[in-house]
């Protein structure tokens, strides 16, 4: 096995784990594997953010302006410089292959966090990209994402127009239009999946049209808390 | 109509003649595209050859398998190959074609009095340009120039650059990194003034390439095909040219023809190419001293047995402080070099406390430490550059391509495997640089000798022997 971000060779201990079990092949070598960091200690309770109140500044304020139409977000890595060449690797390069770096956590965390939803039967759905983006890309990374949960999956949002959120500022992020259609109302719990969770601005105009059109609850999954 | 069209043509064929491009590389309107390829100038070629059980990428020589990728393509609805390798550069799909222009040939101008240097080279330096002028005239596919660290190898090159652009041909200089193509930008502008000249990096601000000169990062020939009549690789033993085989490929892509001269600069030959020379299969010219004329300094080893403990438990090694209370000249500059970027940032801590009570550092502010990611790297060698700092710690980035006129140089752990024998005679070549101060001390701190560090002395002093030292 070789690393999929540095290309080392991976050599695996054998040890009687990895003998009687079958094991998961390893995608990162230890070095590049511990420079993931994960979200950890008190986060707020709407968007996972590290916060030492339950309910973090942003979130306060976003109470001012609307009910939050997310009943929370989860997230599982921080934004840290590693994450950032990985995701600009992996989303504007267009490295498809190093989505499975994530694969397994991703797939683990969603058992944690959300198997309290498991008789509600969710929908998961995952965020679209506009259609120019779409095939300056070759794939949509949340689809990516979403195709790790074991779950019905249902790609019924499409978006109008996108530019990218991350060139833009806070002011002006909060300010757009909502991007997002709704091609079919969902009455289910529904589960969105996005890659990044930086504002939550994009999360929540997706989750607003999803309330607005008769869906009890929108918890929203994101692979990085920016 | 017609008319016009040919003038497009010609206008264009500068543009990506000698290219090799993928469609989102082309700056063209749809409509003026699928006419280009109607019309035959713009032709595409298979971007990824698959064989019986590998595959090829056509743009960086890629046959790896695990730096492949596969892709479920959207437009094709088929799981597609994808290069890893050279993506930094933009995705290469097994669907979408690479092109390569094939219209009419581009005629590059005649240019009477291109250089505008007026310097003059040493009696050794003019053997050495003389000798690439004549490679140059005499079509010859290869040469070697082995030039000592600090024997003026860019002022060497002029006077056959100039014969090139005289002879109507297009030139490139290629080099590792990106520093070094803005460092000898300014130096080459100001050197051929009426020569049109672009410097290609990643993130570079020029990006279209279609200057007769061009001085570029070695990754940047992953884009040419068929371009250079002359061409000039820096460093060649040098990280990445030295480890990564799509960059040879890429630069022997880049050559106009069979025709076609490449200039190989290095000051410490690898094996496979020192094997060559001794077999004669590669012709070459050596340098053997700088151009103040004066012996390379030979380094000093120093055993240093405490060494790991010291490391350990947070100290400045005792024989570096030993050493520099003993200093022959003081009022020199200390280069520190390290293996590794932890150990940059503990020696750093370290210094800061000890350095000022033992007296061998005026103040705190005139030590820092520098390293590939920190993101004042370019700051933090100007200071050093200025005299704004008395000691520099750093890891291996530095072991190259700058000037520093008056330093002494230290190696902690000289028997770790980054400092292997070019890169230990390359740091040695550090010190003594200048005509005012054509000496320097250089000092190897070691837990045991390796045969690196015994093949870069003997090379160094083979070196100076064949100077007429000693």
């Amino acid at each position: 096995m070789y690393c999929l971000w540095c290309h080392e060779e991976i050599i695996t201990e054998v040890h009687w784990g990895n003998l009687i079990h079958l094991y998961r092949p390893k995608r990162l070598c230890m070095n590049c594997e511990s420079q993931l960091i994960k979200i950890q200690g008190d986060l707020c309770s709407i968007c996972s953010r590290v916060s030492s109140v339950k309910k973090c500044a942003d979130c306060l304020k976003w109470e001012d302006y609307e009910e939050s139409p997310i009943k929370f977000n989860a997230s599982l890595y921080t934004y840290n410089s590693f994450m950032q060449e990985v995701v600009a690797k992996w989303k504007y390069r267009g490295d498809y292959q190093l989505a499975k770096i994530f694969q397994y956590e991703f797939e683990k965390e969603y058992s944690k966090k959300f198997s309290f939803l498991t008789k509600k039967k969710p929908v998961v759905v995952p965020i679209p990209l506009s259609k120019q983006r779409m095939t300056e890309r070759g794939f949509n990374q949340a689809e990516v994402l979403a195709d790790f949960i074991p779950l019905q999956k249902d790609h019924v949002l499409e978006r109008l127009h996108g530019e990218k959120q991350a060139k833009k500022t806070r002011y002006e992020r909060i300010s757009t239009e909502n991007p997002f259609i709704l091609r079919k109302s969902i009455n289910k719990t529904v589960i969105l999946v996005d890659d990044i969770y930086t504002t939550g601005t994009t999360l929540r105009h997706a989750a607003r049209l999803f309330k607005g059109n008769g869906c009890p609850n929108v918890y929203t999954y994101t692979l990085i808390r920016g | 109509m017609s008319k016009q069209k040919v003038a497009l043509e010609s206008l264009v064929s500068r543009q990506f003649a000698g290219k090799l491009l993928l469609r989102n590389e082309i700056q063209l309107e749809d409509k003026q595209f699928e006419q280009f390829l109607a019309d035959g100038v713009l032709r595409p070629s298979p971007s990824i050859v698959k064989q019986l059980i590998s595959a090829i990428c056509q743009r960086c020589g890629n046959r790896k398998k695990y730096l492949f990728g596969r892709l479920p393509c959207k437009q094709c609805n088929q799981n597609h190959l994808y290069c890893r390798k050279c993506i930094e550069m933009g995705r290469v799909m097994e669907c979408e074609p690479l092109y390569y222009w094939n219209g009419k040939e581009v005629v590059w101008p005649i240019i009477d009095q291109p250089c505008t240097w007026e310097g003059e080279l040493t009696a050794l330096q003019q053997r050495a340009s003389d000798r690439i002028v004549s490679a140059i005239t005499n079509k010859e596919k290869e040469l070697l120039v082995w030039a000592v660290c600090g024997a003026g190898k860019t002022e060497m090159l002029f006077p056959g650059i100039a014969e090139a652009l005289r002879s109507g041909m297009r030139v490139c200089l290629a080099t590792p990194r990106a520093d070094v193509v803005q460092e000898l930008l300014p130096r080459i502008r100001n050197a051929f003034k009426n020569v049109n000249i672009q410097g290609l990096y990643g993130g570079s601000e020029e990006k279209t390439g279609n200057a007769q000169l061009i001085i570029s990062t070695t990754h940047q020939l992953l884009r040419f095909k068929a371009a250079f009549h002359f061409l000039i690789i820096d460093e060649v033993d040098a990280f990445p040219f030295h480890n990564d085989p799509s960059l040879p490929y890429a630069a022997k892509r880049s050559l106009h023809s069979t025709q076609s001269t490449t200039i190989y600069l290095t000051a410490t030959p690898r094996r496979n190419q020192q094997l060559r020379l001794w077999m004669k299969q590669l012709p070459h010219v050596f340098v053997p001293s700088r151009f103040h004329g004066h012996p390379l300094p030979v380094p000093i080893l120093k055993t240093c047995t405490s060494l790991k403990k010291d490391i350990q438990y947070n100290r400045v090694p005792y024989s570096l402080l030993n050493w520099m209370r003993k200093r022959i000249s003081p009022h020199r500059q200390l280069l520190i070099f390290v293996p590794t970027i932890e150990l940059v940032e503990q020696l750093y801590k370290n210094s800061l406390v000890q350095l000022p009570q033992q007296k061998l550092l005026t103040s705190k502010d005139r030590i820092m430490c520098v390293h590939a990611s920190d993101p004042e790297r370019k700051e933090k060698v100007q200071l050093f550059r200025d005299k704004k700092i008395d000691i520099l710690i750093t890891t291996t980035i530095l072991e190259r391509g700058v000037t520093f006129p008056s330093v002494d140089v230290a190696i902690i752990d000289a028997s770790h495997r980054v400092f292997d024998e070019a890169a230990l005679v390359q740091i040695a070549g550090r010190a003594g640089r200048s005509p005012d101060d054509p000496k320097g001390e250089v000092v190897f701190f070691h837990n045991g000798k390796t045969n690196s560090m015994v093949h870069a002395i003997d090379a160094i002093k083979s070196m100076n022997k064949r100077g007429g030292f000693i």
